[in-house]
C-alpha cells in the first residue's frame, strides 16, 4: 500500500494517486499531501477520518472537479490533468457515481427522473443501463427495488416528501445506474440513524458488488468499517501538518 | 436538449414566481406591442380616409384643424366661407369639381354633414374606392338624408325611418330642429373611415331648418313650418369648407397660392397629403414617448425576472453541486439557467401577443364606433414581429446575468454542497 504502484498498473486500479499536494490558494497552506494511494478496480474502501482533515477535497479531486497542481491522480488510468474541462465532466459522468452527504436531489424532478439523472449526462451510462433493464425506467426500478424502494407510487412522489433514509437510497440509485465503475460516497449516512446506516451501508456495498464497480465509502463513523475490504486512515495517507 | 427539459422542469417547480414573472413581462409586451399597434394603425386608418382630392378649402386658420375637421370630423371649423367665394373658386376653368361641405349639426353624437352630389360622385377613400350605396339612393328632396353605415347599424335605422337634427355636435343636445324632421332614403355601404359616422343631407336641407334661426338659436316668435320653408330660396349664405379637384395636378401650388392670396376674404387651401405628414410630425413626438415609455416597461419587467431568477439562484447552489457530480459541464449548468430565462421571456412575449389580440378583439368595436379606428387584430406586422424579437433579445441578454453567476458558482463550489 505504501509502495508507489508503476505507471503500467495505473490501469488496474481504480484510483491511482502519487505525489499529490494541493491547496486552494498558492498563499494557503496545503490542504492534501499524498505521496501515494490505489484503490483496486472492484476494491470496496473505508476512508477514514474526522471531519476536515481534506477528504471532500481529496474527493472532488478524484472526480475531476478541481485540478491538480503538483502530483498526479489517474482514475481507470486516465491522467485527469491530461483532460480538458468537458473532458473530465464527460469522463466523470460516464465512470463515476457521486452520493452526498445529504440533499442529493433535484427537488423539481420525480424520484424515477432524479434516479435516471446521470443518462441525461452520459450516453455510455444510458447504454449500458438499457443493455442491463431494456430501458433507463425499468433499471431505474430494477435498482430502487434492490435498495428497498418498491412502494408502490413512491417513484412518481416529489422527493420533498421522502424520509432522509429514503432520499439517501435514492441517491445510491442515482449513483448506481448505468454501472459507472467507480461509486465515490462522501459521509452518505450521517443524517441517518444508526439502524438505518448499518442497512444502507450494506445495501450500497451490495449493489456495487453485483455491479463490480468500486466503491470509495468516505466517513469519520468507524462503525461501519466492517463492511468493507479494506480501511484506510486519511491521516496516514495524508502528510500535511493540518491533517488532523 | 436534455437541459432545457431540466429548465422547464425547474420553472414549473418555482411555477408561481415563474407566472409572475410571465404575467410582468406579458403585460409589458401587451403594452408596447398596443401602442405601436394603434400608432400605425391610426396612421393608416387616416391615409385611407380620403384619397384623389387635391385642395382642401376652408376659412383661414390652422391647417391641420382645417384638415381635421373637414375629413376626420374631429373639432370644430372657426369660421365659415362665403359662398360667393366658394362660387367663384368652384367656377375657375382650372377646377374640374368641387364639394362643398357644411358642419355644424348632429344627430345622436354623429355629425351631420351638408353636401352635395358631388359628394356622392367625388369622394374616394382608400386606393380609390369611390362610396356605394348598401341601400337606397342619394339625397333628392329637402329633407332626404343618406346615413353612414356606423350610424344605420348603432341606431338601427332603416329606409323611411324619420330623424330629427339637432343644433351644434354634441352627443347630447338640447337646441334640436324638431318641426323639420329628415327622411332616411339611402344607406351608404362600409368604409372604415369618418364618413361611416356622417348623417348626409342636402346643402338646402341644413339652409331649411335654420331658415327661421340666428346666430344658433331660433328666433323668438318667428317660426316656418317644414311646407313654409320650401317656398324660401335655399341657397346657402355660407359653407364650412369645400374639397378641390383639379384638371391638371401641376396646377396645385399655383392654385393653393391664388387661394390663399383671395382677395374677397382670407382663406386656406392645403394638400391633405402633406398636412396629414405635418400632422404626423406633430403626433410623433408623443408616439415615440410612449413608445419609449412602453419600452421602459419592457425593461422593467425583465428586472422583476432578474430580481426572481437571481434571488432563487443562492438556495440552488446544491442543485448546482448535485448536477456537476453528475457530469453536467459549467457550460450546462449556464445553458440551463439562461433556459429559464429565454423559457421566461418567450412565454411572457407569447402571452403578451396573444393579450393584445384578445383586447383588440373585445374593444376593437369600441374602438372603430368611437374613433373611427379599425385596428386589424392578425397577423402582426414585420415591425411588431421585430420588437418581438428585441424583446426575446432584452430576455437574452438579462438572462445572462444569472446564467454567469450559475456558472460561476459551478465553477467555484464545485460538488461542495453549501448550506
Amino acid at each position: 500500500m505504501t509502495d508507489a504502484p508503476a505507471i503500467e498498473a495505473d490501469a488496474l486500479s481504480a484510483i491511482a494517486i502519487n505525489g499529490l499536494r494541493f491547496r486552494w490558494r498558492s498563499n494557503r497552506p496545503w490542504v492534501l499531501d499524498i505521496p501515494a494511494f490505489t484503490v483496486a478496480a472492484g476494491e470496496r474502501l473505508f476512508l477514514a477520518g474526522p471531519s476536515g482533515s481534506g477528504k471532500s477535497t481529496l474527493l472532488t479531486l478524484i472526480a475531476g472537479i478541481h485540478q491538480v497542481t503538483v502530483g498526479r491522480i489517474a482514475v481507470f488510468g486516465v491522467d485527469l490533468a491530461s483532460l480538458s474541462g468537458p473532458a473530465r465532466d464527460r469522463f466523470r459522468a460516464d465512470r463515476l457515481g457521486v452520493i452526498f452527504q445529504m440533499f442529493n436531489l433535484l427537488p423539481y424532478l420525480s424520484v424515477l427522473e432524479n434516479a435516471t439523472l446521470p443518462c441525461r449526462f452520459s450516453t455510455a451510462r444510458r447504454t449500458h443501463a438499457i443493455a442491463a433493464a431494456g430501458s433507463i425506467h425499468a433499471e431505474a426500478r430494477r435498482l430502487l427495488a434492490h435498495l428497498g424502494l418498491n412502494e408502490p407510487g413512491l417513484e412518481r412522489r416529489a422527493v420533498a416528501e421522502l424520509s432522509v433514509g429514503q432520499q439517501q437510497r435514492v441517491a445510491a440509485a442515482r449513483a448506481l445506474i448505468g454501472r459507472p465503475d467507480l461509486i465515490v460516497a462522501d459521509e452518505p449516512t450521517s443524517a441517518l440513524d444508526t439502524d438505518r446506516r448499518l442497512d444502507f451501508v450494506e445495501l450500497l456495498r451490495r449493489e456495487c458488488e453485483s455491479a463490480g464497480a468500486a466503491l470509495l465509502f468516505v466517513s469519520h463513523d468507524r462503525s461501519l468499517a466492517g463492511h468493507f475490504d479494506r480501511v484506510v486512515e486519511l491521516s496516514t495517507l495524508n502528510a500535511t501538518p493540518l491533517a488532523g | 436538449m436534455a437541459i432545457l427539459t431540466l429548465a422547464a422542469k425547474s420553472l414549473w417547480n418555482r411555477r408561481l414566481t415563474s407566472a409572475l414573472v410571465v404575467v410582468a413581462i406579458a403585460l409589458s409586451v401587451t403594452l408596447l406591442l398596443g401602442v405601436e399597434r394603434l400608432r400605425t394603425q391610426t396612421r393608416a386608418s387616416f391615409a385611407n380616409t380620403l384619397s384623389g382630392v387635391d385642395l382642401i378649402v376652408g376659412a383661414r386658420g390652422s391647417p391641420i384643424n382645417l384638415l381635421l375637421y373637414s375629413v376626420f370630423r374631429i373639432g370644430d371649423p372657426t369660421n365659415n366661407v362665403n359662398w360667393s367665394s366658394y362660387r367663384t373658386l368652384a367656377t375657375d376653368h382650372r377646377v374640374a369639381w368641387t364639394v362643398p361641405l357644411s358642419l355644424g349639426d348632429s344627430h345622436q353624437g354623429f355629425r351631420v354633414l351638408g353636401t352635395n352630389q358631388n359628394y356622392f360622385q367625388r369622394y374616394r377613400y382608400g386606393r380609390d374606392h369611390p362610396l356605394h350605396f348598401a341601400e337606397g339612393r342619394e339625397f333628392a328632396d329637402l329633407f332626404d338624408a343618406v346615413l353612414g353605415a356606423e350610424v344605420a347599424e348603432r341606431l338601427g335605422y332603416r329606409l323611411g325611418q324619420s330623424i330629427i337634427l339637432a343644433h351644434g355636435a354634441g352627443a347630447v343636445s338640447f337646441a334640436l330642429h324638431e318641426d323639420k324632421p329628415f327622411r332616411v332614403v339611402g344607406i351608404l355601404a362600409r368604409t372604415g373611415t369618418p364618413v361611416d359616422q356622417t348623417v348626409h343631407v342636402s346643402l338646402a336641407g341644413i339652409e331649411a331648418i335654420h331658415a327661421d334661426w340666428r346666430g344658433g338659436a331660433p328666433l323668438p316668435g318667428f317660426h316656418l313650418s317644414a311646407e313654409q320653408v320650401r317656398q324660401l330660396d335655399l341657397t346657402p349664405k355660407t359653407i364650412t369648407a369645400f374639397l378641390v379637384g383639379l384638371n391638371t395636378k401641376t396646377a396645385i401650388f399655383r392654385v393653393q397660392r391664388e387661394i390663399n392670396e383671395f382677395s374677397a376674404e382670407p382663406l386656406l387651401a392645403i394638400l391633405p397629403g402633406l398636412t396629414l405628414q405635418q400632422l404626423w410630425d406633430l403626433m410623433g413626438l408623443a408616439e415615440n414617448a410612449l413608445l419609449v415609455v412602453s419600452g421602459l416597461v419592457v425593461l422593467v419587467s425583465f428586472t422583476v425576472m432578474l430580481v426572481a431568477l437571481l434571488t432563487s439562484l443562492n438556495e440552488r447552489r446544491r442543485e448546482m453541486a448535485i448536477l456537476r457530480a453528475v457530469g453536467a459541464q459549467p457550460s450546462q449548468i449556464f445553458t440551463l439557467v439562461l433556459g429559464e430565462s429565454v423559457t421566461l421571456a418567450l412565454a411572457g412575449a407569447t402571452c403578451g401577443l396573444l393579450l393584445l389580440q384578445g383586447a383588440l378583439w373585445l374593444a376593437g368595436p369600441v374602438l372603430e364606433a368611437q374613433l373611427g379606428l379599425t385596428i386589424a387584430a392578425w397577423p402582426p406586422s414585420r415591425y411588431e414581429l421585430m420588437l418581438l424579437v428585441a424583446v426575446l433579445g432584452c430576455g437574452l441578454v438579462a438572462g445572462m446575468i444569472p446564467a454567469w453567476r450559475a456558472y460561476r458558482y459551478s465553477v467555484a463550489d464545485g460538488m461542495t454542497l453549501r448550506m
